[in-house]
């Protein structure tokens, strides 16, 4: 991901890095519960200290971000939570058979860490899918499923992963990896 | 909205959470292996929070208590599939679940066509 | 009073649940077992505090709330590597996919 480095390719990661870097401010501001000056300078120096300590590579952002279909995502996606966390409770409280489950391999298109990562929480949020393991260079998650009992649940399983990576593409991935989802 | 139907609805949501903690400790209880009992576990942890923390808010009715709830919703947010992955991720590689309550065991055909010398002959996953 | 009998249930709902994982903690039978069913007593213990502080109209817990919920996972990272490392040095471990 991050063999060339153009001129102005500096300056965007820098930006970005700044604006995680502001994420960070916000949660202490949070955490703190008061909104005073000093402790937004208070904030920086930690967020900065943290990231300084704690060095991680830099996340690339795709530099798009639609905040329509992101709350259009976060409202799907408590709506899975929702159905999730019955279906489970069902198998719970279904006294006469246990639940059978599979570990499912599933391919992603997106070649972004970061849209793997939040694929892989949504998966992992959602009641009765675990993330497994992760195959960075393929884009590839193993998710354990509860409830699955035939290739039908099989083939719903994906497609809802497919559709998780879609709506998450669709909200702040490239433009030429959200085509390549929407047209699978 | 008056007073007591504000009351009743946040009283209501934290019923949900009772009720979605004893389903976790049912299902905690009686799933036979370790991964299953991960998806026991995971619905009071996002769903059940979501309920009551929206009982909070609704009950306290101040935006300083959403303020204060919002990185608690975070922590678990971030903290939660962290944790079942990496159980899981253990549980898995000790093998210590019931091959014949999986319908499917797609890691495993992988794993053994990536070490077929090293493992020679066990995929008893496959089979239910 | 609606509310008073929904309070009485919630009470008796989460001490209910909190006692069967309690019995999957004590009966095992592996470590990770122990691990999932502490995780949910964490988590359930998260949502008394807030029905607590729901109840009894106060916001005492809420600090409690941040501390808890941000280091809960340590432990069950705790576990997991100690028992995947357990398990490397059987030389039953396979590192097929690699997420580090």
């Amino acid at each position: 991901m991050s063999g060339v480095r153009h001129g102005d390719r500096g300056r965007r990661t820098m930006a970005h890095q700044l604006a995680l870097l502001g994420g960070l401010v916000l949660l202490w501001l949070l955490l703190w519960g008061s909104f005073t000056p000093i402790d937004v300078v208070a904030g920086l120096l930690v967020a900065v200290l943290a990231t300084r300590i704690f060095e991680l590579p830099p996340v690339p952002l795709s530099g798009r971000f639609n905040v329509w279909w992101a709350l259009a995502f976060l409202v799907r996606f408590l709506g899975e939570v929702i159905a999730g966390s019955w279906q489970v409770a069902m198998h719970a409280f279904n006294l006469r058979r246990l639940p059978t489950s599979a570990v499912l391999e599933v391919r992603f298109v997106t070649h972004s860490d970061l849209v793997l990562t939040l694929i892989a929480i949504a998966q992992s949020l959602v009641p009765g899918s675990i993330v497994l393991e992760v195959d960075r260079s393929h884009s590839t998650l193993f998710l354990h499923v509860l409830g699955v009992n035939d290739d039908a649940d099989v083939d719903r399983v994906r497609q809802r992963a497919h559709d998780t990576e879609r709506r998450i593409l669709r909200a702040l991935g490239t433009r030429a990896e959200y085509e390549r989802a929407a047209r699978r | 909205m008056s007073a007591e139907i504000i009351d009743i609805i946040c009283a209501l949501l934290l019923l949900l959470g009772a009720i979605l903690s004893v389903a976790a400790g049912v299902g905690l209880l009686r799933f036979p292996d370790p991964l299953s009992r991960m998806h026991a576990a995971t619905k009071p942890q996002i769903l059940g929070l979501l309920a009551m923390l929206t009982a909070l808010a609704l009950d306290s009715g101040s935006w300083a208590t959403v303020l204060a709830i919002l990185p608690v919703v975070a922590f678990q947010l971030i903290t939660t599939p962290m944790a079942a992955h990496m159980l899981g991720r253990a549980g898995y590689r000790v093998g210590r679940f019931r091959g014949e309550l999986l319908y499917r065991d797609e890691l495993e055909d992988d794993i053994a066509r990536a070490s077929k010398e090293k493992r020679p002959g066990k995929r008893s996953g496959r089979s239910r | 009073m609606i509310v008073d009998i929904l309070h009485a249930a919630v009470a008796v709902l989460m001490a209910l649940s909190i006692g069967l994982v309690l019995v999957r903690i004590l009966r095992g039978p592996s470590i990770i077992d122990r691990m999932i069913a502490s995780d949910v007593v964490v988590t359930i213990l998260l949502l008394a505090i807030i029905a607590d502080m729901v109840i009894n109209d106060t916001r005492r817990g809420i600090p409690v709330l941040l501390a808890l919920s941000g280091t809960a996972v340590l432990g069950s990272i705790a576990v997991a590597r100690y028992v995947s490392r357990q398990d490397r040095r059987d030389g039953t471990g396979q590192d097929g996919g690699g997420t580090r």
